[in-house]
């Protein structure tokens, strides 16, 4: 089966091709990538118009299976990603029961076989039980699938078994993933601190409580010589620690959701929960300096932290409602809004954030890029549709999203996944 | 002047002309609570939920009388008798008594916007009773009532709230009010009991307290509860009263007219001496009188009483 993407703007970071092209898939590769293909025996799509991009992939997806199916289930989470523009998603181990061993890992992956052609990528757990002593068996994980790791939803935080984890991770050529947080300095708040806080009277997470453990993280990177990755970067001392630790060398890489550079706490305000995450919605000069670290490559990575939570769970008093909103399927139209069209971030480095950045960071060789012999996953999107998730249209299990009913400038159109296209609505 | 608003959930929603006419309007009901016979004939047949998560004395008394002298009927509903024990959401206690059709719902609890989350839910008016250290409006009205009585304008006023300024939904909506109607607000307090950023709020911000009584026309002391010492946000009780306790010695550094204010329950002999909450500058109890007027007219006007009964 051959199959022809006519006439697109071709995007491809890895390669610095930005020209249009015509892009012919052939049993689930990229077969040529070429001016005006003549190829009578494939059938055309045409992207006239659309900038076709490697396929998306998001490194921080939270899929709820096992345990949590009321609030999400690996077929539901992967039908949001596909429609969102995802061609693989990293699927985080707080499940019930965790991923730390093999058999949850192979769990995952036989549920996700059949159900969706997005491809999952399970992380497994840095500690046994996410509970922060005991290493999880690594290479047991590694054999049964996992390329990354991490405890995300909590911190790791003893040092010393954050150094084991990235020296051993390192040595089996797993990614370690850490969710930076002071948990003695977070102190049980809700939201940033800062002066909306302070008006609200909800209790503030100051920034310093992600800044201190990722100066630490940096720290262990640099002693073990061994790749960090930090998940959800939220604010601007954050990626000014992460930006002066690249220059030195040191191996880390990072990531920074939608949201953290698409809303500031003001958002906080009306007390909808569905605001509520963790790390928290920061203030603007922290949005200003996520969308500065997007531009220059600080962060690597755009991924979701796509988190969904059962209506019932969300519809309570804001200080009790669980952190977290779905993602999956507003993320691109965002980048697409905030960062591409007001020229904050370009295009390029957008497509390099959400397919080059990943494939590269999970070891995806035949991922993440557009040429002969790659992986025939491509995303296709337009920077000048218009685009509103409307709750109807929502295909993750549960709605807790902001951004629900909002206009915003930039679509996804089709997501091609081993050589087949699936049109976005 | 009519008053359009279908809630009041905090000082916030509300500009100063709103502000005047709530305190005109509780002046004119304060009257009703001396008569030999307590009641008028208001909100008849209107029914008032009282929705309390939070134990509660003062403020839940205070809004039931004034819902009896105002003629409505009364529901109170506390957390520890409710379903809530059986691990009902607030969504759907809410959802539950408004089959019951009630017209307001005057709501005390312990998170921040949880009035926010009821308005939601119902066509019912909703008070706010006090949510977390959010806001607490009939509290600042009350205060206002009273601040305005003894003052007879706000315009340039000094007013100093001292105390655990981080928990308290009295400072908040204090602060907003008094800054509305053109007072100048200075908070006080240990620096751990004074969220970060609480100067955004438009209100002098410090930790001297003898320097900040200096020239004030209002000293507001707030409740210091024993938890807060134990979870270290300051050494010691004594320490505590040693620093930030109004004595009689420190009130005569603030101006000769002031006035000392507390929104109650006093700890005496932590937050402030015995002689000065027994004192002739206390407005203490006059402040617990007022509260009764201020929630009559705040129910009465959102639950419109009739024209007729407004005109006069």
């Amino acid at each position: 089966m051959k199959r022809l993407i006519k006439n697109g703007r071709v995007i491809d970071p890895s390669s610095g091709t930005d020209e249009t092209l015509d892009v012919l898939l052939e049993d689930g590769s990229i077969a040529r990538v070429d001016k005006r293909i003549q190829e009578k025996s494939a059938e055309v799509f045409d992207a006239t118009g659309l900038i076709v991009a490697p396929g998306f992939i998001d490194m921080h997806v939270h899929l709820r299976e096992p345990g949590f199916e009321r609030k999400e289930t690996i077929a539901s989470g992967l039908a949001a990603a596909l429609a969102g523009g995802f061609t693989g998603v990293c699927c985080m181990p707080n499940t019930d029961p965790v991923n730390d061993c093999a058999s949850v890992t192979q769990y995952v992956l036989h549920k996700a076989k059949g159900v969706s052609p997005v491809a999952v990528y399970p992380v497994g757990a840095i500690t046994k039980g996410l509970k922060g002593e005991d290493l999880a068996p690594f290479a047991e994980l590694k054999e049964a699938g996992v390329r990354a790791l991490s405890d995300d939803g909590r911190p790791v935080t003893r040092s010393s078994v954050m150094r084991r984890a990235l020296e051993y991770a390192g040595s089996l050529g797993l990614l370690v993933i850490d969710h930076c947080e002071d948990l003695d300095l977070a102190e049980g708040g809700v939201m940033n601190e800062g002066p909306v806080s302070a008006r609200l009277g909800l209790r503030g997470i100051p920034a310093d409580a992600e800044y201190l453990p990722v100066r630490r993280d940096l720290a262990l990177s640099r002693l073990t010589g061994q790749r960090l990755h930090v998940a959800h970067v939220s604010t601007r001392r954050a990626v000014e620690a992460i930006r002066a630790a690249k220059k030195k060398r040191i191996p880390v890489t990072a990531e920074a959701t939608p949201h953290h550079f698409a809303l500031t706490d003001a958002a906080c305000t009306a007390f909808d929960s569905n605001t509520k995450m963790n790390p928290p919605l920061r203030d603007q000069e922290d949005v200003d300096g996520i969308i500065e670290g997007l531009a220059d490559g600080t962060i690597d990575a755009i991924a979701t932290d796509h988190a969904p939570h059962a209506y019932e769970e969300k519809f309570v008093e804001f200080d009790r409602a669980p952190n977290g909103i779905i993602g999956l399927q507003t993320a691109v139209s965002l980048a697409l809004d905030r960062l591409v069209r007001s020229d904050r971030v370009s295009l390029k480095r957008v497509v390099d954030a959400f397919a080059c950045a990943p494939a590269r960071l999970l070891g995806l060789e035949r991922k993440g890029a557009i040429r002969e012999g790659m992986d025939a996953d491509l995303t296709l999107f337009s920077p000048r549709k218009e685009f509103c998730l409307q709750e109807k249209d929502v295909k993750s299990l549960s709605r807790n999203s902001p951004f629900l009913g909002q206009k915003l400038r930039g679509a996804v159109v089709a997501t091609v996944i081993a050589g087949s296209v699936y049109s976005v609505k | 002047m009519s008053f359009s608003h279908k809630d009041l959930l905090g000082i916030a929603d509300l500009n100063a002309d709103e502000i005047t006419y709530i305190l005109d309007t509780a002046e004119k009901m304060a009257e009703v609570s001396h008569r030999p016979m307590k009641k008028v004939p208001a909100l008849r047949g209107k029914l008032v939920v009282n929705l309390f998560f939070e134990t509660s004395t003062r403020t839940r008394s205070s809004f039931e009388i004034a819902e009896k002298r105002l003629s409505a009927d009364t529901l109170n509903f506390s957390a520890s008798a409710s379903a809530v024990q059986k691990g009902e959401s607030l969504a759907d206690t809410v959802l539950n008594i408004d089959r019951m059709q009630p017209d307001c719902y005057v709501m005390r609890h312990a998170s921040p916007g949880s009035c926010h989350l009821i308005k939601r839910l119902t066509p019912a008016a909703v008070v706010n009773a006090g949510d977390g250290a959010h806001e607490h409006p009939t509290q600042a009205l009350l205060d206002a009532m009273t601040i305005r009585q003894r003052k007879g304008s706000f315009k340039g006023l000094q007013v100093l709230i001292c105390g655990d300024i981080a928990h308290s939904r009295v400072v908040r909506s204090n602060v907003h009010l008094l800054n509305k109607v053109g007072a100048k607000v200075t908070v006080c307090g240990p620096a751990t009991l004074i969220p970060p950023h609480f100067e955004s709020l438009g209100v002098r911000v410090t930790s001297d307290f003898e320097k900040a009584l200096q020239g004030k026309d209002v000293v507001m002391m707030l409740r210091i509860q024993l938890e807060r010492q134990q979870r270290g946000l300051f050494p010691s009780l004594l320490e505590y009263y040693k620093t930030f306790g109004l004595t009689e010695q420190r009130l005569k550094l603030a101006n000769k007219e002031a006035i000392v204010m507390h929104p109650g329950p006093m700890n005496r002999g932590v937050e402030i001496a015995s002689e000065v909450a027994d004192g002739p500058y206390s407005v203490i109890l006059d402040q617990v009188e007022n509260g009764v007027a201020v929630r009559m007219a705040v129910l009465y006007l959102l639950l419109g009483g009739g024209e007729d009964e407004a005109s006069h």
